[in-house]
């Protein structure tokens, strides 16, 4: 499989993205340049952590103006596969591609420490690979992760199945305690209605080696990279 | 605009005396103008020019095989780890601007140090920090004391999260001492491989000189200067509006444009704007080099309308690179510079002259021969005498100190003493683990990183079929020790950074300093100067560590009084293989504990309690003189339990020092955090009483900290191995206890004490939250229900 | 540098559904500090941007289409200006 990992001026997890896909998983991949505007020969697109433009304005403001997303636009028009992680879940929101947007954390503090997540939507394709009932232990690292969006949208959300993550404990249970920023219905993760645009505020791909403390967030990449398969054996 | 007349009040002004007035007109043969005063006032503070300090740095040891680029060489010293690949690393202090403003204070104090780093052409991977308050416990001062930390951690964060670095470790003490003068030392490592490695020198005549960054504004004027200066009132006051602003948007830019530059060969030489700015880097460019330098200042990009040479000479704005770039390849740097929307400038060319020529639309405003400017500020021998207090120390005894009536709540209130308790109200603010790297957060004794291929700087990656690498860092100092024992407590923050290394299956590398000092005009306060500094040298030569950089701080007191003497070390060690990487917690139940060291020290007078913790929390007493450091003794530790962890025969190893064994076999029973709100607890069963008749009393058995002490845990399998070896070895080791159950138990003769670990972790994890007010309140509220 | 004859005042604010914990914050240090019977805080933006010229009308629709495409983000926040 072929990932193109965006690179805004000051993404800074776009290195470990594209290691965790070329290094970890052994696919190939690339670093785009926000101003390029083509994405022609990708099969996925991955939206990397950082503070795009310095975060100034607001979390993914500028970012979502910047040439590549016309072209991102277009990829998930055409159903290709988009994964926003953290800072990149903050642009897709911007964009408008995801529902809803993500506000400063309750604490009003940064926040770096692992979290729990429970899977909801199974049915999408970074979460095919995760089993049910199955609790990931993956990093977040962000100021501004709150998930907002009105009620109508929540029950939308909910109702079209569309929640992929949410916080919770060790045991599964959406507490209080486990959400690290005050995210409504402690969502961590959502997904479009066609299913194939995703936001997370957690960092799987620092949870992608054993050595790194935890192997769970790979689940996520192998679970697109299975779904990509599929779908390229349907197509031809 | 006409400048201002030389006169001696102006002079004086500019902090320096008549006798350094009279060598500039020697070097210059005719009196300086007002920009070349500001210049050389700049150049010739202690902070550029370390004239009080220098005859003692050269005390320290600074060369190994291993080293690639010594102390005061270049901004930051090179070490090798082998395969061709190099670290770059030191620690400066940003400790008066953080007084003044601390967010700002502290966040350019992080873009500094990264942008020494990355001039050495190495791509920075990791900061740590080294940080020191007045109490932040109840009311009056405290509240302030309470402001400058939150403002302090905040910029920290702000800059290394924003900036994409892990800040992956770090201390932080609370000391009546620093109060009004809080202390902000950064870190920075960066990795490169050896061909990488870029000079700050102005080679080659005829080379062009461009300026990139942003534009120069009245920021920080003469920063330099002004942290060369006692802190006062007065001068914090005037200070605030001329504070520098940090970007680390830009710094991030400016970071990946320089790296991939250097990649290109067109870079001559590079050098950041840090203190004194443009004059700092033009004059130890050409000096350096041996050669000229000539810049125009109408060509350097301005923010402020009508500054005038003397300011933009002075100005001490962030983010901003000085380039000598190869004749011919100007369009390469256009090239990269404007890829990432990056202003730049071409201001001046090198030259074959030795001088620093500025002007301003062609007329000369400065003209010093840039050598004498950069290398010959004068050098003072102060005077030395030791203090007078220190008297008193040494004759503290422990005959009037009443015995601990309740030993089970003194390890209770200890462990909740900010000064010991968890530090993860600081570090759940700073990103730890971006970049992949960070195999060992911050909780444990030293921090691991681990260096693949693209933590290299762009240009190496495609040459580097290399295995990772894993180092690890502490950052270290006692200063309670430091004061009571200058020499002393000098040798015991480098043994205990050295402790933490080999705790974590590491071998020392090199060490960086930052010596945060009073003022040394005073004899008193420069003998804790001269005494730690020989402290430090011996100890860093004794563990093969040598001192490639670092900083000096002096001035730093407040109206209230000096602060202790805080020779703050840092020391970054390698770890050959992946699988020897240990951590401090204890792993499994059914494990043996196991104590290697002396449990006393019978030498010991104050049996460990000198500057103890406990002497301080219980007693409130800050007095006696500080356990011994028996730098064999504890080379000898370090090389056994390395030894151990190499056979596989370790599961944790935890460095026993404030709070003593009680305090250090709680951290092994709670500091494992599994996620959120989610510790591992794991008690212990533990049985001391074998000490208890050398130790003579209770509180000094539970809460002495007697030197060169590890905890550690094996199976049950191995623990006749370690103990044996470790005897065959001359090194004490007792089997202490088992690893089990859901409380911490420690039996010494008659008395027991028991802990319930769920209690004994809130109390540690929790207590800077509830010192700081936000324990469980904002982050649990609810959300507002739309 | 471009003349300025008019600036454009643009404050941004949280919409009142949305959770602003910064306003609750200094809400609280408000009360905290002896200031009672305060109401709700709300913690925005202001921007200032300066315009050549003197038809403020021929500005007010540009400033307004920034405004809700990239100065504010309606799913959070809520936006008025004036141009003077």
């Amino acid at each position: 499989m072929n990932f193109a990992v965006l690179q805004f001026p000051a993404s800074n997890c776009d290195q470990d993205a594209l290691h965790v896909v070329q290094n970890v998983l052994g696919h190939t991949g690339r670093l785009v340049w926000h101003k390029e505007n083509s994405l022609a020969g990708m099969d996925a697109v991955i939206i990397p952590g950082g503070f795009s433009y310095g975060d100034y304005l607001r979390t993914g403001a500028i970012a979502r103006f910047s040439p590549i997303m016309q072209a991102v636009r277009e990829f998930a028009a055409k159903g290709g596969p988009v994964l926003g992680i953290c800072n990149g879940f903050q642009i897709l929101c911007e964009a408008g591609l995801l529902p809803g947007a993500l506000v400063r954390n309750r604490s009003l503090q940064f926040r770096c420490e692992h979290i729990f997540l429970k899977t909801v939507a199974r049915q999408s394709p970074f979460t095919g690979k995760i089993e049910e009932g199955k609790i990931l232990r993956v990093p977040i690292a962000h100021g501004e992760g709150c998930y907002f969006a009105d009620e109508a949208t929540l029950a939308q959300l909910e109702k079209e199945d569309r929640i992929l993550w949410q916080y919770c404990d060790a045991g599964g249970q959406l507490t209080e305690a486990a959400n690290p920023n005050g995210s409504l219905r402690n969502i961590a993760g959502i997904c479009n209605e066609a299913r194939n645009v995703a936001g997370l505020m957690p960092h799987p791909e620092r949870a992608s080696e054993a050595i790194l403390g935890s192997a769970d967030g790979r689940l996520i990449f192998e679970g697109l990279a299975s779904w990509l398969q599929g779908r390229m054996a349907q197509a031809a | 605009m006409s400048d201002p007349a030389i006169t001696p009040e102006l002079v004086n002004k500019h902090n320096l005396t008549p006798e350094e007035f009279d060598k500039i007109k020697g070097i210059l043969g005719r009196e300086p103008n007002y920009t070349e005063l500001g210049i050389f006032s700049v150049m010739w503070s202690e902070h550029c020019s370390y004239k009080n300090t220098r005859p003692l740095l050269k005390t320290f040891p600074v060369k190994s095989p291993r080293i690639l680029v010594g102390a005061g060489e270049e901004n930051a010293g090179i070490v090798d780890i082998g395969d061709g690949l190099a670290i770059a690393f030191k620690i400066e202090s940003h400790n008066h601007p953080s007084a003044v403003e601390p967010f700002q204070g502290a966040a350019t104090g992080v873009g500094g140090i990264i942008r020494d780093i990355f001039t050495m052409g190495a791509r920075p991977v990791c900061v740590l920090n080294s940080l020191r308050f007045g109490p932040i416990e109840g009311n009056g001062n405290a509240a302030n004391n309470r402001r400058l930390f939150g403002g302090v951690v905040s910029g920290i964060a702000h800059y290394g999260n924003c900036f994409g670095i892990p800040t992956i470790a770090g201390e932080v003490y609370f000391d009546p001492s620093y109060e009004g003068n809080p202390l902000v030392n950064a870190f920075c490592l960066g990795v490169l491989r050896h061909e990488q490695i870029a000079r700050g020198a102005a080679r080659g005549e005829g080379n062009p000189v461009f300026y990139v960054g942003p534009a120069t504004g009245r920021d920080g004027l003469a920063g330099a200067a002004f942290a060369s200066k006692d802190l006062t009132e007065e001068s914090a006051g005037q200070q605030r509006g001329a504070v520098q602003v940090g970007d680390p948007f830009m710094e991030k830019l400016v970071c990946e444009a320089c790296l991939e530059l250097l990649a290109t060969d067109a870079v001559a030489g590079i050098q950041d704007m840090g203190a004194a700015g443009l004059t700092c880097s033009t004059c130890e460019t050409a000096a350096r080099a041996g050669t000229g330098i000539e810049i125009e200042l109408s060509l350097v990009p301005q923010r402020a309308a009508g500054m005038t040479p003397y300011e933009i000479m002075l100005s001490e704005s962030q983010e901003r690179m000085l380039i000598i770039v190869r004749s011919g390849r100007e369009d390469e740097v256009k090239r990269i510079f404007d890829k990432w929307d990056l202003p730049w400038a071409r201001i001046g060319q090198v030259t074959d002259t030795g001088r620093m020529v500025v002007k301003h639309h062609g007329g000369v405003v400065a003209d010093i021969p840039a050598k004498k400017l950069a290398d010959e500020a004068p050098v003072y021998h102060r005077a030395a005498s030791e203090p007078a207090y220190l008297k008193a120390v040494r004759e503290f005894s422990l005959a009037p100190v009443p015995v601990s009536s309740d030993p089970a709540a003194d390890l209770k209130h200890l462990i909740a003493w900010p000064g010991l308790a968890s530090k993860n109200w600081v570090y759940r603010q700073f990103d730890h683990m971006v970049r992949d790297g960070s195999v060992v957060c911050p909780g444990s004794d030293a921090a691991v990183i681990r260096i693949k291929a693209d933590s290299l700087p762009i240009g190496a990656a495609a040459a580097s079929a290399v295995a990772d690498k894993y180092i690890a860092l502490t950052v270290d100092c006692n200063a309670a020790y430091v004061y009571l024992d200058p020499y002393e407590g000098a040798k015991i923050a480098v043994a205990e950074a050295a402790r933490n290394l080999a705790c974590a299956g590491a071998v020392p590398l090199g060490a960086t300093d930052n010596l945060n000092f009073a003022n040394p005009h005073n004899p008193e306060l420069f003998w804790q100067l001269q005494e730690s500094v020989r402290g430090l040298a011996e100890a860093c030569r004794f563990f093969n560590a040598p001192v490639t950089g670092g900083n000096c701080s002096l001035y730093n007191q407040s109206p209230n009084g000096p602060i202790d003497p805080t020779p703050t070390v840092a020391l970054a060690g390698l770890i050959e293989k992946p699988e020897h990487i240990t951590t401090q917690w204890f792993k499994d139940e059914g494990d043996a504990v196991i104590l290697l060291g002396d449990a006393v020290d019978e030498q010991d007078p104050l049996r460990g309690l000198g500057g103890s913790a406990w002497l301080q929390c219980a007693r409130g007493l800050k007095t006696g003189s500080p356990p011994r450091c028996d730098l064999e003794k504890e080379r000898q530790l370090h090389n056994a339990l390395r030894g151990f962890i190499e056979c596989g025969l370790i599961k944790s190893a935890h460095d026993c020092s404030d709070g003593g064994l009680a305090a250090a076999l709680a951290e092994c029973c709670i500091s494992q955090q599994i996620a959120r709100d989610t510790p591992r607890l794991i008690g212990a069963r533990v049985d001391l009483s074998f000490g208890l008749a050398a130790a003579g009393r209770l509180d000094a058995l539970l809460f002495g900290e007697a030197q060169s002490r590890v905890i550690v845990s094996t199976a049950p399998k191995d623990i006749v191995k370690v103990v044996e070896r470790a005897k065959i070895l001359g090194l004490g080791a007792a089997h202490i206890g088992t690893v089990g159950g859901a409380e911490l138990a420690i039996k010494a003769g008659d008395w027991e004490g028991k802990w319930a670990l769920n209690e004994l972790h809130d109390l540690w994890w929790n207590a800077i939250a509830r010192a700081m007010g936000d324990h469980k309140t904002i982050e649990t509220e609810k959300a507002r229900n739309p | 540098m471009r003349r300025a004859d008019m600036k454009a005042k643009i404050i941004v604010t949280p919409k009142k559904a949305v959770l602003d914990p910064q306003g609750k914050t200094v809400q609280n240090a408000l009360e905290q500090m002896g200031y009672q019977g305060i109401g709700a805080v709300h913690v925005g933006k202001y921007l200032e941007i300066e315009l050549p010229g003197a038809d403020a009308e021929a500005w007010r629709k540009q400033i307004d289409d920034a405004c809700h495409k990239i100065l504010s983000n309606p799913v959070i926040e809520e936006y008025r200006f004036v141009i003077e």
